[in-house]
């Protein structure tokens, strides 16, 4: 699928098996294939083909061959290879996957992948500064919100999408913000604690 | 991983209902609900229909005619939006409760107001009544989170916070389908188990909700949503009110009452606005609304809490009128 926002993207034609095929097999001996796509009409990705696609990830843009079944979070890590977005439970009950689409919080194992064109996806990755962390991720370290770490790009992520929204916080926004993130080790007051370290870095607070 | 399916995305209302009148064709606003069931098998989808790029099907319009919320308008966007929160308060309030704030970015009003229920049985597969089998498996098994009004075939509780508050502002659901446009009044969008255990909804296959509409709040209208769960966050109602006042020099005028999670339809509950209107809100209307409220409740072995939850949440909520 193409749309309309992104300049380096396919040419709005699906690329699928069976028609790629069926091209190539008709360029061998040359003849001229018709014209059987109908005048009007929305393009359909039919079942079980890709289709190309491009994302805009962390700044990035991206192309990939994707079937429409695919989510986001598996585009993520098995096609483009960022793999901080984690999988948990892959239907929208954990949070390890959250990833901003547009600035807002999402469940990337929620989203389809083919969804997300045209989109600004960030992910934890996308929060650094160079080598260094970024200060949402700074504030998770500094705190110790975590034991395991497997929901904290999650929940950075969650803190990051609550802190462009709302800078300053009050604890009740900081455990809506994070609401939908569960984090099995019990880290929560620390995770608290990181999103109002967090809210101070980003203000300019003192690190 | 899902079962594959094709995938378009149409660019006009006109596109998208051609493309959902095929045969397994389904629908994709949010897309929340949609993901969910298709991993787990609910239903099976030969084309999911996308309706990311259809114009003029997002966003909340206001007017003298009353508010017009786009089918595809994020919960998120509602629950922020000012003219919502002001006049519509109890759909901005049940719009912020719904799951988490990644599902209310995500879902939307219109797939809210759809959604597939959220019973257990059938979820897991079981070929249950509202998936035409001869049996609810809730009535002799775990029946905690079922409900205690309207079990009739089907003891499901409808899942929507937004059906219960829509239902309390007397809101018109908007749909298009190929036969053309159809506004239904928000009491008769959802079809009871009574009527057929195997459909939520009066729409057709092949039709979509276009958008929701408000009528005009009247000045003296005040309205609030509150709902009780498991946890504070993520989980469905147990039990929830949507109330609509009007009050007159402190005597309530009007009342809507509708409650949530109890239910396999949003729950009007004219005994309690009876109980109300014209009254005074002393401590003894309130307690009589609410004995009236669960009057004729039908209990099943694990969810008797529920009549005691559900005066407990009516009370608290009559209590901000005061």
């Amino acid at each position: 699928m193409s749309s309309s926002k992104e300049p380096p993207r396919g040419d709005g034609l699906s690329v699928s098996r069976r028609g790629f095929l069926t091209s190539m097999g008709l360029g061998a001996v040359g003849v001229a294939l018709p014209e059987i796509t109908p005048a009007t009409g929305p393009e359909i990705v039919p079942a079980g083909d890709v289709t190309r696609i491009a994302l805009r990830i962390n700044g990035r843009t991206h192309p990939a061959l994707v079937e429409p079944r695919w989510s986001l979070l598996h585009v993520l890590r098995a096609e483009v290879g960022l793999t901080a977005a984690k999988e948990g439970c892959g239907r929208g009950e954990c949070g390890a996957c959250t990833v901003l689409v547009d600035d807002q919080p999402r469940y990337a194992c929620l989203t389809l992948a083919v969804e997300a064109e045209g989109a600004e996806i960030t992910t934890a990755e996308g929060l650094m500064e160079g080598e260094e962390l970024g200060p949402t991720q700074q504030a998770f370290a500094e705190t110790d919100a975590f034991q395991c770490g497997y929901c904290t790009p999650g929940q950075v992520m969650a803190t990051e999408a609550l802190l462009r929204a709302n800078p300053h916080p009050s604890p009740e926004d900081i455990r809506g913000g994070v609401s939908g993130n569960l984090c099995r080790c019990g880290a929560y007051e620390n995770i608290f604690r990181a999103v109002e370290r967090a809210a101070e870095l980003r203000s300019g607070g003192a690190s | 991983m899902i079962k594959s399916f094709a995938y378009v995305r149409p660019t006009s209302v006109d596109d998208a209902l051609e493309m959902l009148g095929a045969d397994g064709a389904r629908v994709h606003a949010g897309g929340t609900d949609l993901m969910g069931c298709l991993r787990d098998g609910v239903f099976e989808a030969e084309r999911v229909v996308s309706l990311r790029d259809v114009p003029g099907m997002r966003g909340v319009r206001a007017s003298t005619q009353g508010v017009t919320i786009g089918a595809l308008t994020p919960l998120a966007e509602i629950a922020r939006h000012s003219v919502i929160g002001e006049q519509y308060t109890a759909l901005a309030r049940a719009a912020s409760v719904v799951g988490t704030p990644q599902l209310r970015s995500q879902g939307t009003l219109g797939g809210n107001i759809c959604q597939r229920p959220r019973c257990p049985y059938f979820r897991a597969g079981f070929d249950c009544r509202r998936k035409g089998g001869r049996i609810c498996y809730a009535v002799g098994g775990d029946n905690h989170g079922h409900a205690i009004f309207g079990g009739v075939r089907c003891h499901m509780v409808h899942p929507s916070d937004t059906a219960a508050a829509l239902t309390a502002l007397d809101a018109t659901v908007v749909a298009v389908g190929r036969a053309g446009e159809r506004r239904i009044p928000i009491g008769d969008f959802f079809v009871a188990p009574s009527v057929d255990p195997t459909r939520e909804t009066v729409l057709e296959h092949g039709e979509m909700v276009k958008e929701i509409v408000l009528p005009p709040a009247a000045d003296d209208q005040r309205s609030s949503y509150h709902k009780e769960g498991h946890r504070r966050t993520w989980d469905f109602a147990l039990a929830g009110a949507a109330t609509a006042l009007r009050m007159t020099g402190g005597n309530v005028a009007e009342a809507r009452v509708v409650f949530s999670g109890v239910a396999p339809v949003p729950w009007r509950s004219m005994a309690a606005e009876e109980a109300l209107q014209g009254n005074t809100l002393t401590p003894e209307v309130i307690g009589r609304a609410c004995d009236a409220a669960v009057e004729g409740a039908a209990p099943m072995r694990h969810n008797a809490y529920k009549v005691g939850l559900l005066k407990g949440v009516l009370e608290k909520e009559m209590l901000r009128y005061v």
